[in-house]
């Protein structure tokens, strides 16, 4: 009897503290899977970041390192750096990639760091408990601008992938969503093909994945479909899926 | 007997890094410590290291917890404005116990203030600097050789204890040139061992983590205190200073760095017209010589600290004395350096014209 599926090497087999809807679960299991099959978990350094997925540095079944909000690239080049035959990947929310750390990504993504990010935008703030992020949208609404988001107030949420399409060392960016089962396995897809250009020494390559965060956007616990469906009608819109960079 | 060259004071640092094993180094530019990053830029590629030239301080210092992470001797230099960006990372490298050399070529401040040579971040370094419980080993050349030897004892420091060791230097001794003997041993990296705690190649073993945080109930009071106990040892086993005409001194001059050149100056001109005046340097700022400061207070009854700030070291010393001795004070701010012709007077008033003290003058 072969198992169809089974729990994936590079994940330690433990429980998560994610809310119930909470995408990241998810996204952790596409990380190790890819881990798993481009048999790289031993060869891997993972870059936890602050905000919920702090706790990441337990769940991988790599070498992993907890450091200051929004450095994760800095950390992760100076890893790559130091040792280059390891597999470097940093693992980052909107809060840390796009507000606070907009500095080190940007600059990881000019130096073409050989490197793998993967970008979860839920748009807010969640472990601090759901404030305005960066990529807010328009009229959502959150803790420190509770009628919602206005651009004379606050300016307009920032697209990443668009951003670093940009900068001439960005060699892949994808964006790509988990609110459904196909793009569950586009995301896997991204992911995978990410750590490929590593193992290949194209540069840096990031994956911005969508992803729900019921507990803060005050969608129902007791019906995730309210959380995908915001995923679908309103973060696609102003976030588009699809390829945003891809150097042969 | 090693060879003698003529270096200035950051490249002096820089090769003596290398030599002391370093192959990682990223930094920003900032007067007056510049040649460093150039020196690293150019040396690190000849010696199979990597050097990076970050966006910020800021990222200079995620990119050495990073580096410094995975075992790799490596390390970061800048002056007092980026230094206080540094700290954020300098608080979790010392939480997450990484072992790493930072470099401070002190300028005035506060603020831009200039980049002429000053000794005003003091409390800073020997502080911890940033946020938490954490101690720094910090030492303190006086001169282009010490900035050239010194690298080897900090990393050795750092990795038997664990935490970030710095060099306080300022602007003077980075931009001045003196001939230089490497006389430090030489590390060849690839022959160190590889730490118990080194992220890397994870083939049979267990996974590593390097954290500073620990969320649960007392468990990150009792990391803290098992760090503090490391720092207790450093502090019976790693203090430096050195002693000029103690003997039968009968005031004591403390100071270090640019500050202690000049009261070497200002010690001789005294010693010439018959007042008898010594020099304590300390050598490593924490762990500070409060034990040899205290055990010189039972014959020695005046001290004198000289200081290119406005009263930082002078607290560590009022510490050190604990009310045995008088202490005095003659401080420079803004980069302003004291001259031995000043020294001499303020130690002929002190002595023969028992000037008032540092605490009762305030």
């Amino acid at each position: 009897m072969q198992p169809l599926n089974k729990r994936p090497e590079s994940l330690v087999d433990m429980p998560m503290h994610y809310c119930p809807g909470c995408g990241h679960g998810i996204i952790h299991r596409l990380v190790a899977e890819a881990m798993d099959e481009l048999n790289i978990r031993t060869r891997t350094i993972g870059v936890a970041p602050v905000g919920c997925a702090v706790f990441a540095d337990s769940y991988f079944n790599c070498d992993m390192i907890q450091g200051p909000h929004g450095r994760g690239p800095a950390e992760a080049t100076g890893i790559k750096r130091a040792k280059p035959d390891t597999i470097v990947f940093s693992y980052q929310g909107d809060g840390d990639l796009a507000s606070i750390g907009m500095a080190e990504i940007v600059h990881a993504a000019i130096r073409s760091e050989n490197i793998t990010v993967i970008f979860v935008n839920n748009a807010i703030y969640g472990m601090t408990g759901g404030q305005m992020a960066p990529t807010t949208l328009i009229g959502q609404k959150a803790t420190t601008c509770v009628e919602g988001r206005t651009a004379k107030q606050a300016g307009y949420p920032i697209k990443m992938c668009e951003l670093l399409a940009t900068v001439e060392g960005a060699r892949y960016l994808e964006r790509t969503s988990v609110h459904t089962a196909p793009g569950v396995l586009k995301t896997k897809a991204a992911i995978k093909k990410a750590f490929q250009n590593q193992i290949d020494c194209k540069g840096f390559s990031m994956v911005e994945v969508l992803s729900m965060c019921p507990t803060n956007w005050g969608t129902r616990l007791d019906n995730p479909s309210e959380a995908t469906t915001y995923v679908n009608d309103s973060m696609m819109k102003v976030f588009p899926l699809g390829v945003y960079k891809q150097e042969a | 007997m090693a060879e003698k060259i003529l270096m200035k004071g950051n490249e002096a640092l820089a090769e003596g890094a290398v030599r002391a094993g370093c192959r990682f180094f990223a930094g920003y530019p900032i007067t007056p410590q510049n040649e460093v990053p150039e020196y690293m830029s150019w040396r690190m590629s000849q010696v199979g290291g990597a050097f990076v030239q970050s966006e910020s301080e800021v990222s200079a210092i995620n990119m050495i917890y990073g580096a410094a992470a995975t075992g790799v001797r490596c390390m970061t230099s800048s002056s007092s404005p980026g230094m206080s960006l540094k700290q954020e990372g300098m608080s979790y490298c010392a939480g997450a116990d990484l072992p790493l050399l930072v470099a401070n070529v002190m300028r005035g401040g506060p603020g831009l203030g200039n980049i002429a040579g000053a000794q005003g971040d003091y409390w800073q370094a020997t502080r911890g600097g940033g946020h938490g419980d954490y101690r720094t080993f910090v030492m303190a050349p006086n001169g282009v050789n010490e900035m050239a030897n010194f690298p080897h004892k900090c990393y050795e420091v750092a990795y038997k204890y664990r935490l970030p060791s710095m060099i306080l230097a300022d602007g003077i001794i980075g931009q001045m040139m003196e001939p230089v003997e490497f006389t430090a041993p030489e590390t060849d990296p690839k022959k160190l061992p590889e730490p118990s705690w080194a992220l890397g190649i994870n083939t049979g073993r267990e996974k590593r983590i390097v954290k500073s945080y620990d969320l649960r109930e007392g468990c990150l009071e009792k990391m803290v205190l098992e760090r503090i106990k490391r720092y207790r040892q450093i502090e019976q086993n790693e203090v430096i200073y050195e002693e000029k005409m103690m003997e039968d001194a009968e005031i004591a001059i403390v100071a270090y760095g640019t500050s202690a050149r000049v009261s070497v100056a200002g010690m001789k001109l005294a010693r010439e017209n018959g007042l008898k005046a010594g020099l304590l340097r300390p050598i490593t700022l924490w762990p500070f010589p409060r034990a040899r400061i205290a055990e010189l207070s039972k014959r020695v009854k005046k001290f004198l600290v000289v200081e290119m700030s406005m009263g930082q070291m002078v607290e560590d010393v009022q510490l050190s004395l604990n009310g045995r001795a008088e202490v005095h004070l003659l401080a420079k701010p803004g980069a302003g350096v004291p001259t031995a012709d000043e020294l001499y007077k303020t130690l002929e008033n002190i002595v023969k014209k028992g000037a008032k003290e540092y605490a009762a003058a305030k």
